[in-house]
C-alpha cells in the first residue's frame, strides 16, 4: 500500500510509478487526499493496464489498482 | 490515440482569449496575462519596490485567486493544508520570480509571447524544458518537500481574504497605492473587466488543473500529455487572435517588453522550469492552489512577491530591447547583478534538490 496523503501532485503519481516499475504488483492500494492526485493516479494506472476503482473515505480517497 | 481532455482545452482557450481581450482593453502587448509581471506590479503598487514603471494593483491576480477559491468551495474541493517545507517554498518562489523577471515573463507569458511571434520566447522555452527535465530527474529519484497537514479552514482562506481586502482598498481608496504613470504598469484594462475575466479564468484553471509546467513535466515523467493540451490551446488562440488583429510580429529584436539576450532568456527560464517542478506547479498553478486553500502555495506566492521586490530593488530584472537616438538597436538583457542572481538561483536549486532527496538508508529500502 502507498500512503500518499499529504502529498500534492505530482508526488502521488511519482510514488505509484516508482512502485509499479520496481515490483510490478498485480494489485496496489493507494491512499490520497487530493482530487488532482485521484485523477492523475487513475490516468497513470489505466495507461499501465490496471483497472482502477476509487472509494471516498471522509476527506481521503482509496484507489485500488488491479490487473 | 489518447483521449483529449476537453476541460483543459477549454480552460486554455479561455485563458488565450482573455489574454488577447485584456491586451485590447489596455494591458501591455503580449502581456494580457502574466503572473510574474502582475505580481511584480502588485509588489510595486504596495511600495515594496520603487521601479516607477511597474507599479499597479493588478485585478487579474485577485480574480484568479478568488475564481479558484469560489470554484473550489462550490465543488467541495476547498481544503486548508500546509506544512510542506514552507520556508523552502518561499525561497523557491523568490528565485522562480527572479528567473521569470530576467526573461521578462512567467511561463504563461512565454506562451503568449510565442503566440505573438516573439522568437525570444522560443529560446526561453528551450531553457524552460531543460529546467523541467532537470527537476524531473530529482523527482524520479525521490525528491520531496514532504507532506502537508490538514489545518483549520481559516488558514486556507488567508490568501483569498487578503485578496478581497486588497480589492476593497484598491477600489475604495486607490490613492493608498502607487500607480505607474508610464511604462507597463500604466497600461491596464478597466478594473471590472480585468477582474471578471480573471474570475472566469481562475475558476476554469481550478477545474482543469491548468499548469504550464505540468504538461511538459508529466509528458517527460509518465508520457501523460493531458495538461499540454491547455498549453497548446493558449498558444493557438493567442496566435489566431494576433494574426486576426494584425498584432503578430515575427522575430527576435524589439519585441514588446522583451529582450534578445538569448543566454539569459534561456537561463532565466531554466530557473523557472526547475524551480516550478520542485514546487509542484507554475506560478499560475500556485495562485490557483492557494485559492483552493493550500497554505504552502500561499507562502510560495508571498515568496514570488518578495522575489519581485528584490529583482527591482537590486536591478536584477531584464531590460527590453530599444532603439537609441540614432535609431540603432540596443539589445536589452540583464545587469551583472541580474546574471549573478540567476546563477545564484541555479546554485540554490541544486542545493534544495540535493538536500530534499531521500536519506541513504531510506533509499536502500
Amino acid at each position: 500500500m502507498i500512503d500518499a496523503r499529504g502529498f500534492t501532485c505530482p508526488m502521488p503519481v511519482a510514488m505509484v510509478q516508482k512502485e509499479v516499475k520496481k515490483n510490478a504488483p498485480k494489485e496496489l492500494v493507494v491512499l490520497v487526499d487530493d482530487r488532482c492526485a485521484v485523477e492523475n493516479v487513475t490516468r497513470f494506472g489505466t495507461s499501465m493496464g490496471y483497472q482502477v476503482s476509487v472509494e471516498q473515505e471522509g476527506v481521503d480517497f482509496r484507489l485500488t489498482l488491479k490487473k | 490515440m489518447k483521449k483529449v481532455n476537453w476541460i483543459v482545452v477549454i480552460a486554455g482557450a479561455v485563458v488565450g482569449i482573455a489574454a488577447v481581450v485584456l491586451t485590447l482593453l489596455g494591458n501591455p502587448a503580449n502581456m494580457g496575462f502574466c503572473i510574474a509581471c502582475f505580481l511584480r506590479d502588485i509588489a510595486g503598487g504596495v511600495g515594496m519596490h520603487s521601479a516607477a514603471k511597474v507599479q499597479y494593483i493588478r485585478p487579474e491576480i485577485i480574480g484568479l485567486v478568488l475564481g479558484a477559491f469560489i470554484m473550489a468551495l462550490a465543488k467541495g474541493e476547498f481544503r486548508a493544508k500546509a506544512g510542506s517545507s514552507p520556508a523552502t517554498r518561499f525561497v523557491l518562489g523568490a528565485f522562480v520570480m527572479i528567473g521569470a523577471l530576467a526573461f521578462l515573463g512567467c511561463p504563461l507569458r512565454m506562451v503568449i509571447r510565442l503566440g505573438g511571434g516573439d522568437l525570444n520566447a522560443l529560446v526561453g522555452m528551450a531553457g524552460f524544458v531543460i529546467g523541467i527535465f532537470v527537476g524531473v530527474q530529482f523527482l524520479k529519484r525521490g525528491f520531496s518537500l514532504r507532506r502537508n497537514y490538514t489545518l483549520e479552514k481559516a488558514e486556507g482562506g488567508i490568501l483569498p481574504a487578503l485578496m478581497v481586502g486588497l480589492l476593497i482598498l484598491f477600489v475604495a481608496v486607490p490613492t493608498l497605492f502607487k500607480a505607474s504613470e508610464q511604462g507597463p504598469g500604466s497600461m491596464h484594462a478597466p478594473v471590472i473587466a480585468a477582474l471578471a475575466i480573471a474570475l472566469v479564468a481562475g475558476a476554469l484553471a481550478q477545474r482543469s488543473r491548468l499548469c504550464m509546467v505540468g504538461g511538459i513535466r508529466d509528458g517527460i515523467m509518465f508520457q501523460d500529455f493531458k495538461l499540454l493540451y491547455g498549453f497548446v490551446a493558449i498558444f493557438l488562440v493567442v496566435l489566431i487572435g494576433n494574426l486576426a488583429l494584425g498584432k503578430f510580429k515575427f522575430g527576435f529584436e524589439l519585441q514588446p517588453i522583451a529582450h534578445s539576450s538569448h543566454l539569459w532568456n534561456a537561463l532565466g527560464m531554466v530557473l523557472v522550469g526547475w524551480g516550478s517542478v520542485l514546487l509542484g506547479g507554475c506560478p499560475l498553478r500556485q495562485l490557483i492552489l492557494a485559492g483552493e486553500g493550500n497554505g504552502d502555495s500561499a507562502i510560495t506566492v508571498f515568496g514570488m512577491i518578495a522575489g519581485a521586490a528584490f529583482a527591482h530593488n537590486f536591478g536584477l530584472a531584464g531590460n527590453p530591447d530599444s532603439l537609441n537616438e540614432a535609431g540603432e538597436l540596443v539589445v536589452g538583457g540583464i545587469s551583472t547583478a541580474g546574471k549573478v542572481a540567476v546563477l545564484l538561483g541555479i546554485v540554490v536549486l541544486v542545493a534544495i534538490s540535493l538536500l530534499n532527496m531521500p536519506k541513504k538508508e531510506k533509499a536502500a529500502e
